[in-house]
Order: C-alpha cells, then sequence, then structure tokens
C-alpha cells in the first residue's frame, strides 16, 4: 500500500496515534515485549519498501509506543530509571536491526525488479550507423597490391590519358604492326595530339623505368580501356595490374617462381602455374600464363589468367636501361577477370552497373 | 585460323582418330591456342546415302502444286538392305515425295533415310502425306547445310560425281570432317596456313611433316609471260612495297566447273563460302601454302603489268563494287588504264574473274607487310589476303603457289597451262642473327646445351653457322619475324617446352611499401565505407552537357577531352568530374527499387591544359632525349583523382523506435568534412555557387584558401532534368588537392587536466550571415582560452525582427595551466561577442 500522497509527518502521527494509547510502562518487561514483537511482525509483514516506511514510522516514530515509553523514563525515580533505560535501550536496539535487516532485503529484490523490468528485446536493436561498402574491384587491386608490397615491390601509377609514345612505341609496338591494331584503342581528339586512353597498365613499366633506380620491382595496378562494346565479359573500362622486375641475371624462371608465389597468396598453396608459348610485342620470349585454381567452381582446374613474359631488349633500351646489363620479367593480369573466377562473378555487368547490392554483398572484404 | 582435320592428315601423322581437342591440346604446347571446334556431325547425321531414282511420277495436287512420288534405290541392286527400321523399306527402295522437279529419272541424289538428323534438329522419319508414306526425303544443299541453293534438289553429276548406290553422302560430301580453330598471334604469319600448322604440329608431338611447298614442281622450262614492271619511286621506310612478283597464264578455263566436294568441304570447314572454282582454288592455295594470290581475266589487261605508287587523284572500283580514292601511299597494280588492284588488299573489278572469262592471269607476289597494313586500314578493306601480307609471307612462294594454281585450273578447270612464266624482283629474305648459344640459358633459366640450341633451330628450317664465339643463325624464309637473339630464345624455349623452365623466387630490395599518397588514399575509401557510403565505379565517358554542367565551376568556358572513336557519339568527352556517372548509377539503383542510398565514387578525372598531346612521338627502341621526354609529358592532360558523392532517401532506413533521418544537403556537406577528416585536414566550408547546385544551397569546400570542390543539394531543375530523386544532394571535391593537403606528421597537443569552464551565447545577426563565419569571428575573439565552440541552435521568429535571426553557441574554456575562473571565461565570452559585435553587428539577446 503506497503513501506517496501524504507528507511524512502526517504518516507520522496517524501511524503513532494507535501506537499512542498502547504506549507501554517503561518497566513493564511483558508489555515493552510485546512492542517489540509488534514491530518485529509489522517489519516482516512489510512486502515493499513503502510498507517497511509505513511499519518503520509506526513502531519507531516519535509518536511510536516504544519512544513514548522512552520518554517517559525521565519521570521516574532514579533507581528506576537506570532498569527502564536498559529495559527500553535493549528493545530499541532489536527493533533497529530488525529493521535494518528487512531494509536490506527489500532493497535488494527492488533493484532486482527494476532489472527485470528494464528487460528488452534485443532481437529488435536497430542498426544505428549502417557501414556501407567499397566495390571488390578496387578491394581485390589492394589485396594484390599487399601481397608485391609483402615482396619487398612497390607500388607505380601512372595517367589514364596516355601519350602513344608511352602506350605503344616505348614498349616495342611498330605503327604499322598489325599488333597495335589489335590493341582497340580509344583516340584522343585531335588525333596527332598522339594522346589515347591507355589500353593497358604496361606503360607505366616504362614510366618507372624512366623515373626510378635499378633494380625495380613495382606494380601498376589501374583503370584500361579497349573500344569493346559491354557484354557479359566485355567492357570498355576495366582494370589490370602489371608487374615488372628489372634487375641482373633475371630470367624465366624468376618470372615463374614470382607467379607461384602470388597465385599462392591468392588462391591457396596448391595453387599453380603453368606457361604456354605467345606473342606481346614488348616481350620476348613471351608466354600466356593459365592458374592452377584449386578452389574453382566445377573443380580444381586450369584457367587463363594473364600474359607475361623476358622484357624486349627494345623496351629496356626506350627507358634507357642497358640490356646486356639489365634482364627483366614482365606479368599482366586482368582485375574483372580475376574477381570473376576467384568471387564466382558470372556477368560483368554486374562490376560495372553499380547496383549497390553487388558491393554491399561484398561488404569490405573480397 | 581454322585447320580442317583431312587437309592436316595428309601432311602430318595426326591420328586417324584425333578429334580437334586433340589437336589444339598438341597445338598450344607451341603458342597456337585453341579457340573452337567446328564439327558439321554436331549437326547432322545418317543415314544420309546416295540413291539413283527409279520413278518419278508427277502428281498434281487440288492446291495447285504438284508434286513427284518417286521410288529411289538406296542398296545397290544385287545387295541386302543392312539398315532396319521404321520406315527403311527392306528391299532397298525408298518411295519418297519430292516437291521439286529439277531431276530426272536415273539421277542419282542424297536421300536422307528415317533415322537422319539435318541441321536444325530436323529428324527425318517416314510420313504420310499427298496420299503416300514419304519414307525419307530427296535433300537439297540447303538441307544439307552445304549451301544456299534450296531450288531444288542436290543432283550429284552436276558436282562432276557418279558415286555408287548406297554409299555414305556425308562422308561423299567432307560433312564427317571436323576442324579446329586456333588463334594465331600477330608475329607468326606463316601460321596461317595449312603448312605452318603441320610445321608446328610436328614441332609440338615430335613427328615428321610434309611440306606442301615441297611437293609442287615449279615449271622450269617457262616462255616470257605478260610483263610486270616494279617500279616503287615511293618505297616505305626505305622498302620496296614488292619485291617479288610472279605470274602465270592458264587459258581454256571452264569458270563454270563445280568445285568438287572434298574442297569446298575444306573451305567451308576452313570458314571460307565456296563460290566459283577459280576464286574456290585461289582460297584453296592461300589457306593451304599461306600465299594470297590474285586472278585477273587475262583478256582484261591493256599493256603491261605495272607495281606503284597510286597518283594523285586516282580512283578504283574494288570487287566490292566500291568507288575508291586512292591515296599516294597506296601501293597498287596498275596497267594502261590504271589502277586495276590494291597490291595485297584487294582487286579491281574491271580485271575480276566472271562469267565468260577463259584465260586467267595469276598474280602471287611479295608486298611490304607496312604497305599493305596501312592501304587496308585506310580503306578499311580486312581480308584473309591482307591479313596474311600484313603479317609477311614466305617471299619464297610465289612461284611455288602460282605453279598450285595452276595445276589446280588444269586438272579442274580444264585448263591449259601457256607455259608463259613472269618472274621479277629479288625478295628480300631474313638477315643471319649472331647467336650467343649461352644466351638462351641466360635468359630462360633453363641449362639448354649448345647441341639442343643448334638443333632446334635447325628443327623450325634455320640455317646455323658456327662462328666462333657465336652462332650465325639465318632464319627460315617463312619467319620474318625472327629479327633479335631474344626471338631465337623463344623458338628453343617453346620447342623444348615452357615446362622445362624451373620456379625461382627472386628476392627484391628492401621495398618503401605504399606511399604515403597511397595509404592516404585506401584510408579515404575504406573510411568513406565505414561512414555509409557504398563505393561503386561507372564509365568516364560523358555527353558534353554533362561535363559542362558539372564541371568545375566559375571558370568560364570549360575545356574537355574529345574520343576521336568513341564507342557512342553522345558519349563523346572524357569527364572532367565524376558527378554525371555516379548520378547516372544512382538513378540506376533508384529504378531498381532502392530509395535509401549513399554513394560515392573515386577516380581519375581529364583537364586539358594548353598544351593537348605532342605532334610528334619519338622513334622505338631508343631512349628519346630529355627534352622529347618532357615535350611528352607537356602535352599530358592532368589527371587528379576526384571524390564524388550522391545521397538520396533516408539513413538509415525506419526501425521500430528510430524513424530514418531524411537525407539532405548536410549530408553532403557532412561527407566532405569526413573525407577531410580522414585525411587530418583542415577543411573550411563557405557559402558557394554552382550552376548544378541549389543556388541557396551549395557549400564551397575550401583547403588552404582554395576551393576544392562543392557540396550540397542538386539544383530542382537538374535533379527533375536527371529523373533523380528530388532534393537528392551530391559532393566532389579533388582528392589529390586534399591528399597532398595532409600534414607530414601529426604535432601532438598537450593535454590540460584542468577543469574547463562552459558558456553559451545568443546572438542576433543579419538572416544573411552564415553561422559559419560568425563561428570563425567568434573563434577568433574568444582567443586562445578556447577549446571547443558548437552551434547548438538557430532560431527566427517571434521576438526576433523580421530579417534578423538568432544563433546560440556553446563555447567550452580551459587554460593549459590552473582552474579557469569564471571571470576569466567570461572576459573570453564577452571579448568573442564585442569582435561579432564589431564584424557582423551581432547584438546579444
Amino acid at each position: 500500500m503506497s503513501r506517496t500522497d501524504t507528507s511524512p509527518e502526517v504518516q507520522e502521527q496517524e501511524a503513532a496515534s494507535a501506537a499512542d494509547r498502547a504506549a507501554p510502562h517503561p518497566l513493564d518487561e511483558n508489555a515493552v515485549e510485546t512492542c517489540v514483537q509488534n514491530a518485529l511482525a509489522a517489519f516482516d509483514e512489510a512486502a515493499d519498501l513503502d510498507q517497511l516506511k509505513e511499519a518503520r514510522l509506526a513502531h519507531t516514530g516519535e509518536k511510536s509506543p516504544i519512544v513514548l515509553a522512552n520518554r517517559q523514563i525521565k519521570d521516574l525515580a532514579k533507581d528506576e530509571k537506570k532498569d527502564a533505560g536498559k529495559l527500553l535501550g535493549g528493545a530499541r536496539g532489536r527493533i533497529q536491526k530488525a529493521l535494518a535487516v528487512r531494509t536490506e532485503v527489500l532493497e535488494a529484490e527492488h533493484a532486482e525488479r527494476i532489472l527485470v523490468e528494464e528487460a528488452v528485446d534485443v532481437t529488435a536493436a536497430p542498426r544505428r550507423h549502417p557501414l556501407g561498402a567499397r566495390h571488390p574491384l578496387t578491394v581485390l587491386q589492394e589485396r594484390v597490391c599487399d601481397v608485391f608490397v609483402g615482396m619487398g615491390w612497390e607500388i607505380a601509377e601512372g595517367p589514364e590519358v596516355e601519350s602513344e609514345w608511352f602506350n605503344f612505341d616505348a614498349l616495342n609496338f611498330d605503327p604499322d604492326h598489325p599488333a597495335r591494331e589489335m590493341q582497340d584503342t580509344f583516340f584522343v581528339e585531335p588525333k596527332d595530339s598522339h594522346l589515347v586512353l591507355r589500353t593497358h597498365t604496361s606503360p607505366v613499366q616504362v614510366r618507372s623505368l624512366l623515373e626510378r633506380e635499378l633494380p625495380v620491382y613495382v606494380l601498376c595496378p589501374g583503370k584500361t580501356f579497349r573500344t569493346d562494346e559491354l557484354d557479359a565479359t566485355h567492357t570498355p573500362v576495366f582494370h589490370q595490374f602489371e608487374g615488372l622486375a628489372v634487375d641482373k641475371g633475371l630470367t624465366m624462371a624468376d618470372l615463374r617462381g614470382t607467379l607461384e608465389h602470388f597465385a599462392r597468396q591468392m588462391f591457396g598453396p596448391e595453387a599453380a602455374i603453368r606457361l604456354r608459348p605467345s606473342y606481346f610485342p614488348f616481350t620476348e620470349p613471351s608466354a600466356e600464363m593459365d592458374i592452377w585454381h584449386p578452389g574453382a567452381t566445377g573443380g580444381p582446374q586450369w584457367i587463363e589468367w594473364g600474359g607475361c613474359g623476358m622484357v624486349n631488349p627494345n623496351v629496356l633500351r626506350a627507358a634507357g636501361v642497358d640490356p646486356e646489363v639489365y634482364t627483366g620479367f614482365a606479368f599482366g593480369m586482368g582485375v574483372e577477370r580475376t574477381l570473376m573466377f576467384r568471387n564466382d562473378v558470372s556477368d560483368m555487368r554486374d562490376m560495372i552497373e553499380g547496383d549497390v547490392r553487388f558491393s554491399q554483398h561484398f561488404g569490405m572484404e573480397v | 585460323m581454322r585447320i580442317p582435320l583431312s587437309w592436316l592428315r595428309e601432311l602430318t601423322q595426326l591420328p586417324a582418330d584425333a578429334t580437334p581437342e586433340d589437336l589444339m591440346a598438341d597445338l598450344v604446347r607451341v603458342g597456337l591456342e585453341e579457340e573452337d571446334v567446328h564439327r558439321p556431325s554436331d549437326e547432322i547425321s545418317g543415314p544420309i546415302v546416295v540413291g539413283e531414282v527409279l520413278e518419278k511420277t508427277p502428281e498434281p495436287q487440288s492446291n495447285g502444286k504438284t508434286i513427284n512420288w518417286c521410288r529411289v534405290r538406296v542398296v545397290p541392286e544385287d545387295q541386302e538392305q543392312a539398315l532396319t527400321g521404321d520406315g527403311i523399306s527392306p528391299d532397298g527402295v525408298q518411295g519418297v515425295v519430292c516437291g521439286a522437279h529439277n531431276f530426272e529419272v536415273g539421277d542419282k541424289v542424297v536421300v536422307t533415310l528415317p533415322g537422319a538428323v539435318l541441321p536444325g534438329d530436323f529428324r527425318i522419319s517416314a510420313r504420310k502425306t499427298y496420299g503416300h508414306v514419304s519414307a525419307g526425303m530427296i535433300a537439297s544443299v540447303r538441307e544439307l547445310g552445304i549451301g544456299e541453293d534450296h531450288d531444288g534438289i542436290l543432283v550429284l553429276s552436276t558436282l562432276g560425281l557418279d558415286p555408287e548406290i548406297g554409299s555414305d553422302a556425308l562422308e561423299l560430301l567432307g560433312l564427317d570432317d571436323s576442324a579446329a580453330e586456333i588463334n594465331v598471334t600477330p608475329d607468326r604469319g606463316y601460321a596461317f596456313s595449312m603448312r605452318g600448322v603441320a610445321r608446328e604440329y610436328a614441332h609440338a608431338t615430335g613427328t615428321s611433316f610434309t611440306d606442301p611447298a615441297s611437293t609442287v614442281e615449279v615449271r622450269t622450262d617457262g616462255t616470257p609471260g605478260h610483263e610486270v614492271l616494279l617500279e616503287d619511286e615511293a618505297p616505305i621506310y626505305g622498302v620496296a612495297g614488292c619485291d617479288r612478283f610472279v605470274a602465270r597464264k592458264v587459258e581454256d578455263v571452264d569458270v563454270d566447273a563445280p568445285t568438287p566436294p572434298w574442297m569446298a568441304a575444306r573451305l567451308r570447314l576452313a570458314g571460307m563460302r565456296p563460290i566459283s572454282l577459280p576464286v574456290d582454288i585461289s582460297n584453296y592455295v592461300m589457306w593451304e601454302l599461306g600465299q594470297p594470290l590474285h586472278f585477273y581475266d587475262a583478256e582484261t589487261l591493256r599493256g603491261p603489268i605495272r607495281v606503284r605508287r597510286a597518283q594523285a587523284g586516282e580512283t578504283l572500283t574494288t570487287l566490292d563494287e566500291k568507288a575508291r580514292q586512292l591515296h599516294a601511299e597506296d601501293l597498287v597494280i596498275a596497267d594502261d588504264r590504271g589502277a586495276i588492284g590494291i597490291a595485297g588488299v584487294m582487286g579491281g573489278a574491271e580485271t575480276e574473274v566472271g562469267e565468260g572469262t577463259t584465260s586467267i592471269l595469276i598474280e602471287a607476289a611479295h608486298f611490304d607487310p607496312v604497305s599493305v597494313s596501312r592501304s587496308k586500314r585506310r580503306h578499311k578493306l580486312p581480308s584473309e589476303a591482307s591479313k596474311r601480307n600484313e603479317r609477311g609471307v614466305d617471299p619464297l612462294l610465289p612461284a611455288v603457289a602460282a605453279q598450285r594454281a595452276v595445276d589446280l585450273l588444269v586438272q579442274l578447270a580444264g585448263g591449259t597451262d601457256t607455259g608463259e612464266v613472269t618472274a621479277v624482283g629479288a625478295p628480300r629474305l631474313p638477315e643471319p642473327i649472331a647467336l650467343d648459344p649461352a644466351l638462351p640459358a641466360r635468359v630462360v633459366g633453363v641449362d639448354y646445351t649448345r647441341d639442343q640450341v643448334v638443333a632446334t633451330l635447325e628443327e623450325i628450317g634455320a640455317q646455323v653457322e658456327d662462328a666462333g664465339e657465336t652462332l650465325r643463325v639465318t632464319p627460315p624464309s617463312w619467319r620474318p619475324d625472327l629479327t633479335i637473339p631474344e626471338a631465337l630464345v623463344e623458338e628453343i624455349a617453346r620447342l623444348i617446352g615452357y615446362d622445362q623452365i624451373p620456379s625461382r623466387l627472386p628476392v627484391a630490395p628492401a621495398g618503401r611499401g605504399l606511399t604515403r599518397e597511397q595509404q592516404r588514399r585506401r584510408q579515404v575509401l575504406s573510411g568513406m565505407a565505414a561512414a555509409g557510403f557504398t563505393e561503386t565505379l561507372s564509365y568516364p565517358f560523358y555527353s558534353e552537357e554533362a561535363n559542362t554542367l558539372f564541371g568545375r565551376a566559375d571558370e568560364g568556358e570549360l575545356d574537355m577531352l574529345r574520343l576521336a572513336n568513341p564507342i557512342a557519339a553522345q558519349h563523346g568527352t572524357l569527364r572532367t568530374t565524376v558527378l554525371p556517372g555516379l548520378l547516372d548509377t544512382l538513378r540506376r539503383n533508384v529504378s531498381r527499387g532502392f530509395a535509401d542510398l549513399a554513394l560515392y565514387e573515386a577516380g581519375l578525372v581529364y583537364l586539358p591544359g594548353e598544351t593537348v598531346g605532342s605532334p610528334s612521338i619519338p622513334p622505338l627502341g631508343a631512349r628519346p632525349g630529355d627534352d622529347a621526354l618532357a615535350g611528352l609529358e607537356a602535352g599530358i592532360p592532368r589527371q587528379p583523382w576526384h571524390l564524388a558523392v550522391a545521397v538520396a532517401g533516408s539513413e538509415p532506413a525506419p526501425t521500430p523506435g528510430q524513424p530514418g533521418r531524411v537525407r539532405d544537403w548536410a549530408d553532403a556537406v557532412d561527407a566532405a568534412r569526413t573525407a577531410a577528416e580522414l585525411l587530418g585536414v583542415d577543411l573550411t566550408v563557405r557559402q558557394g555557387h554552382h550552376q548544378a547546385f541549389h543556388p541557396g544551397r551549395t557549400a564551397e569546400l575550401v583547403v588552404d584558401g582554395a576551393v576544392v570542390g562543392h557540396a550540397g543539394e542538386l539544383h530542382p531543375k537538374v535533379a527533375e532534368g536527371w529523373d533523380l530523386p528530388a532534393r537528392t544532394a551530391v559532393m566532389e571535391l579533388d582528392l589529390s588537392a586534399l591528399l597532398a593537403a595532409a600534414p607530414e606528421k601529426v604535432v601532438a597537443e598537450q593535454i590540460s587536466t584542468f577543469p574547463p569552464s562552459t558558456q553559451d551565447v545568443s546572438l542576433i545577426v543579419e538572416e544573411s550571415l552564415p553561422a559559419g563565419e560568425l563561428q570563425s569571428t567568434l573563434a577568433s575573439g574568444a582567443g586562445e582560452l578556447l577549446e571547443e565552440i558548437r552551434l547548438f541552435d538557430v532560431y527566427s521568429g517571434e521576438g526576433i525582427e523580421p530579417g534578423r535571426k538568432s544563433l546560440a553557441y556553446a563555447l567550452r574554456f580551459r587554460a593549459e595551466d590552473r582552474t579557469l575562473t569564471a571571470e576569466e571565461a567570461s572576459e573570453a565570452r564577452e571579448a568573442a561577442v564585442a569582435l561579432a559585435t564589431t564584424r557582423h553587428g551581432a547584438v546579444q539577446r
């Protein structure tokens, strides 16, 4: 029963009025004991802190029987005062102790009940700050870069609108050779500006050799362009990463070793590399590389991954490197293609249309 | 390049049961990549046999048509029908209804028996029609998938055939053959021939082969033939346009003679449509040997043939009936009337072999690949001939190929070799290469022995002589691509096998890791994603209008790069801003049912400067001088990274107890601040203007006093015109500028442990005064004790006179060395207010 609408003073008076009549004589042991028992019983009966407060006021307040009895002591004879003081002091002590015990119990119960009442449905928790997502093509490029940085290589970048000299001539593409035409190049107007959208990341090879001190070990990731129409397996704008190492004494064995290490970092310890003869103007000998993809959907298999070879002496010369002293190897792969077979993307259009579901499915990972 | 297996089998030891897949698996080892399989038997299957028409009874029908009820013998008279099945007549004579009329009793025809399947999954069965049971079909070339003509059925005698009744028609017509298609890299023109592929097959399998050029007996007793003059007065790079020209003349040719089925079948499998016997022969020889030929109607030639550069204003109508304006660099074949062909690319219509031709002049020549390549590109005439000529044809082939064509014309077209032989010019052969025999091992990493090196080079047809320290290697005439020692190294590596190359991991010198810029860029890109934006990518090809609308503001006429050959004309310029692509992406997502979007894209934009490109470019194979390199660099447009953001809808989406907050202009401004904070860059936001933005809701983003971008709400008209959600907000900034402004290192600030003193201030100012400006003033007025200032309320309305507003700021003061007194804090606050009053006429509320 809650009486919180009434002031403590009023409560005290009301509670005391009943007890007043029952105020025992300070030397009446039985009557005092009854008071104590009444108080103890009232405390026990109090079911919550409010009831306990009522009981406390009734049995320990200013108008409570025991306090009133205590006040009568002063009117007693001198020798009686001592006995009465002892009797009532003991009684009040027992009452206070019982009150303290009961208070502790009820306070503990109260605290517990609040925790129960405050329970929530945690499954209904709202998402306060939903994360966005990275595009897997950019994350995959970072992953590739990290593998090579771990090998001591550096990451080189270059312009996307590039001089024809860097994109072709420096890479030993003869202006009249069919290989140049096969690159399906976007030309920038006017045509005699000799600017193109780079058809591969290879021009960064030449830039790196011109700008850096030998030996050079660089990986060049970035956007590349060919005049293909967009379909499930082609896109006019795509990404490549290209590796270049120029040092003394490098051979095709170093090329294979590098590719194998890289393949294992990306596809697990069972990945392997297979080289097949091919042709690129900027490498001689040249090779196509296949990767043994142990986790491919449909079972482990060889998958065509990219091109590679030993840097053609003409490319080294174009960058002012003496091919009699230095040899080098280079390789290049498509990021889209890698994402397709690594992460089972079946349609290239998903990568470039910007549907948020595509990026959000990957989140911050790839 | 498609390789009919029956053809290759004539030249090599290709096993009888080898499939195209087997062949491709062998060829890929020597660098001829697999491309496709062509197998007619996937489309057509028997029983399809030769039959003889025994009876042909015309039966007029009520619908006006007349059908023929035929009885056709499909088993020789003295033999039993070995086939059984529904509709197969045991006596070997099938009853067949036929709608065509172009045959007679006694003709041999192709009969598709019940159970056969024709191209298009056309299944043959016995069926009732026109009152008969028609148990099969008499086939036309179209039904068999070997021609277009469907006016009548195929009468075998028209192909010059008289096969035995009951024989397998699929075999007879070459439909049991198949072809492998391989990808030939542009250096190896010789592999565009059965001759070259046979050689490579032998290399790949270690078996022997027959060079088809070696089995042709070239006539040596000829008499002088049609006069041919090589008159190139303007060689390209000093190389004569034609250094070998062989002409042969064949008379009495029957141009209407049928192409034998085996030849037609091989050409079809090779991907060439049979046209007429002379054309088919010239294509066949080209496929076999790799030498493109041209046949002239000899009667139409006027005077000697001259091989020269085209003259100014000269024109030519080519075989495809197109009149072409020739270029002074075009090498042409000419006679007295002028050009009659573009050398190595396409012949002229006037001298074409056609109906009524009886006398043919065969041209087999060796042309400069560069000249052919340029003419082909100039006139956009890619062809099987130009493909071979621009890669370089064996210069010793013309006489052989011409002889082969003569032989076939005599054998198949009833021709007579006149014995007239013209052979002019001295072809340039590959130059010898000095090869250090240790080089292959040094480049490849396999310890090839000197003997291996010599033997391998001899296997590819090279002549190898000992020249002391080095080997003198003369490549074979068909390998013009072998010009440097490293090319020989590749030959050795590929013949001995790339699978022999060991694996070794080279150790790079200690690297410096990612550059600071690369690290910072990553930080921004992942930070934006963590802040709730989703990264997308778009194409940088825009309309001019899009670039102009969203590009740099207030810079007058925008310059942008244009593509000479865009994929779509309306997207012919290169982006100067990332926004249009990002907004296209936003719209696509909205159309796919997403309303709550926060997107970002980072990428290069292309900002042309005063110089665009460079007028000339340095040659191959040598380092250009520093000036030349600087010239190239100067012409390359500036290409900074840009970061753009577009938002629409709510953030986050509404959930119980959490209504979604509608994204607006402030989210765009916040995105810019996020990017700047990710880099530790001080970004100032001030009121700005941009033609694509809401005029009252545009922020200018400033770093170190320079405008680096804009943020705000799109102009309502732009949002509407671009079909975007109303109130779409965007931000774009020059990320490269932001990256450059990032601190090299951060200097620590002393942390004061003394208690702060907080004071609020409300000021009434003109409505037009930006809150950011007032805040800066308060901050500078408050002095060094100010630790933080934050706008917490903006109010106008009751109690504030019209045209003015109240801005309330919370100021937190703290000293480094003492507990501030209330007086000190109030003093600083008053100083801030005083400056605001002086500068902006601010009044305390």
